[in-house]
């Protein structure tokens, strides 16, 4: 493929940007809105040498993509909502050994089996580690087909400088929807980072091992550390953002994936009403980009409007990074119905006026 | 002065901390001295189990990644699509491989995974403190199975194995015990022919090992091992139930 624009939709944008950074290994199992990325791996990925394993359920498949990732490789899972609560046990795991690899959740509408409508309803999951232990991982949401596809090509980068699990967050919508997209060039295998900790046979080298088990103690609270000082350091060197006209805004609304692009149609719609509100967007949900936005409720803003597809679970991120001084509302819709850009433009104008009366 | 004797490269020179009378530290010098016969010590990746032989790692001097607990068969299959060159092996006990990660071992089979299962049947859940296992045996008292195991209420021993070797994939399978030293010659040749289908792409390999636990038996070591051979044995047939390459090892 060249690097003309194409047009694609987001699950198969993702599986084409995951190859073009170097990853040759999928492992995966079908569900619903994503199933177009393990189809479009099995057939992609033997063209580049790749190997694509549909495994016998989500469980299975993250511990393939552990020893893959032990073995070096760059490697990919995706999933949705209810496959994805199944690898949180695999995801600790990699969390205490360190293990590099990039998680695709195409998130479903409510808990159980839900529906397959877009929905953020996981976003507490993915930002507060999800499995047990004190652990994160570096949680990316795109709203667009091409920044999904930069985003993961970008993931595995992230993933291997912090030997961290870097989770894409979307949902049915950027996985179904077609839009054009340019993608970045292929990498050379050889010219991906080399690592010094993978278990590949000890040739030329001491045998090494690797273990999430530590009895000692202290050890354990050495190692415990460790991750909490490289957690520091992705809170200080990967938070992503997205303003739109925060400059004159009175108003500002939180959002972030599907939501933000409604947002974002509803921050236009709102503006020719002369309603003066504006869009931060994180990008990257953990790190959240909490020292951005207190700079604009520093600068003066005070209205903070959280618009999510869920029942609110961002707006405890905002909360935290805002205290108690900020005027800060919840415009929560519990997922697996999407509200559209008219109606949330509706609220704002209702906000707009509440704030004008005495 | 004739040497007789040495120490496997493939084991670190470190004691190993097993109970007295445990099949492990037996089984971890076959499974060692094998790899190191096939001159496969810097090609030899392992993956230990959660349960007594976690840590393995401390002993084998080869590459080695932990798995969740019933994981490794799943694990193994990520490492060996990666480097499809070298010997892979999960180490693995009775209630990890058969109860667990029952999917996973049946799967990585299915697909002819080029992995070798070492699956350690002692009848129980060793360092958990001796419960009920897939392989307790009828009438077997564990401390969850007070009353002693009654396929009425606790439901019957499985024969993974013979199980494994219905399986289209699997190249080689087949049970071994460690109840004398006889049968722990057998047991190390028996491993051999596992790791050789490997490293000629048959497909899967397992081989099951009868091990005494007499810390969890409460039992003394010679006990121990006689209950092997006059217990287990009649639930847990020896023999090879499958060779991709046709030939049979039967006891």
């Amino acid at each position: 493929m060249n690097e003309e624009l194409e047009l694609m939709r987001g699950t198969y944008a993702i599986g084409e940007a995951a190859i073009r950074a170097g990853c040759r290994y999928y492992f995966g199992y079908p569900i619903t809105p994503q199933n177009e990325l393990p189809e479009y791996m099995s057939r992609r990925l033997p063209e580049v040498d790749g190997i694509f394993v549909q495994s016998e359920s989500e469980l299975a498949g993250i511990n393939m993509v552990m020893g893959a990732s032990m073995a070096g490789a760059r490697v990919m899972i995706s999933s949705s909502s209810p496959g994805i609560s199944l690898m949180q046990e695999g995801l600790s795991f990699m969390a205490g050994m360190e293990l590099p690899a990039v998680v695709v959740n195409m998130m479903r509408g409510g808990p159980g089996l839900g529906n397959i409508a877009p929905s953020q309803s996981d976003y507490f999951q993915a930002t507060r580690g999800g499995g047990h232990g004190d652990y994160r991982t570096i949680v990316l949401a795109p709203s667009s087909v091409q920044e999904a596809a930069d985003l993961t090509y970008e993931a595995f980068d992230l993933a291997d400088r912090y030997r961290m699990v870097v989770m894409i967050l979307g949902d049915g919508m950027v996985a179904q929807m077609m839009e054009p997209v340019r993608f970045r060039p292929m990498r050379p295998l050889d010219d991906l980072p080399s690592k010094d900790w993978t278990i590949t046979g000890a040739r030329g080298r001491p045998s090494r091992f690797l273990r999430s088990l530590i009895l000692d103690v202290n050890d354990m609270e050495e190692h415990n550390w460790k991750l909490v000082r490289k957690y520091q350091q992705v809170e200080k060197e990967c938070p992503r953002w997205e303003g739109f006209l925060l400059e004159d805004a009175e108003m500002v609304v939180v959002a972030f994936g599907t939501a933000a692009r409604i947002a974002k149609g509803a921050v236009k719609r709102a503006r020719k009403e002369g309603v003066k509100v504006g869009l931060f967007r994180p990008i990257s949900l953990w790190p959240f980009p909490f020292q951005d936005l207190k700079a604009l409720y520093q600068r003066g803003q005070d209205t903070f409007v959280v618009f999510e597809l869920n029942a609110g679970q961002m707006v405890e991120d905002v909360r935290l990074t805002l205290g108690d001084g900020a005027r800060i509302l919840s415009y929560a819709r519990p997922g697996g119905a999407v509200p559209s850009p008219q109606e949330l433009a509706r609220v704002f104008s209702r906000l707009a006026l509440s704030r004008r009366l005495p | 002065m004739k040497k007789v004797f040495s120490r496997t490269r493939a084991l670190k020179p470190v004691a190993f901390h097993y109970c007295p009378g445990c099949g492990h530290s037996i089984l971890h010098r076959l499974v060692a001295e094998v790899i190191e016969e096939m001159d496969l010590v810097d090609r030899a990746i392992g993956v230990p189990p959660a349960g007594c032989a976690v840590l393995a790692y401390f002993y084998f001097d080869v590459d080695m990644g932990e798995a969740p607990h019933g994981r490794g068969a799943a694990v193994a299959t990520g490492i060996k699509r990666v480097l499809p060159d070298r010997l892979v092996f999960t180490y693995q006990g009775d209630g990890d491989i058969a109860a667990i990660g029952t999917a996973e071992t049946i799967h990585a089979a299915n697909r002819g995974e080029k992995i070798t299962a070492i699956f350690v049947n002692n009848a129980v859940y060793g360092m958990t403190g001796g419960q009920m296992a897939p392989t307790s045996v009828v009438g077997q008292v564990t401390t969850t199975s007070p009353k002693g195991r009654d396929p009425s209420r606790e439901g019957f021993p499985i024969n993974f194995t013979e199980l494994l070797a219905q399986i289209k994939g699997t190249a080689f399978a087949a049970r071994a015990s460690l109840q004398d030293p006889a049968h722990v010659l057998k047991t190390k040749k028996i491993i051999r022919k596992a790791f050789e289908a490997q490293m000629k792409g048959l497909g899967f390999s397992v081989v099951e090992v009868l091990s005494p636990c007499p810390t969890n038996w409460k039992m003394s070591p010679p006990q121990a091992f006689r209950w092997v051979k006059e217990e287990m044995v009649k639930h847990y047939p020896l023999g090879v139930f499958k060779d991709a390459e046709g030939e049979s090892l039967a006891d």
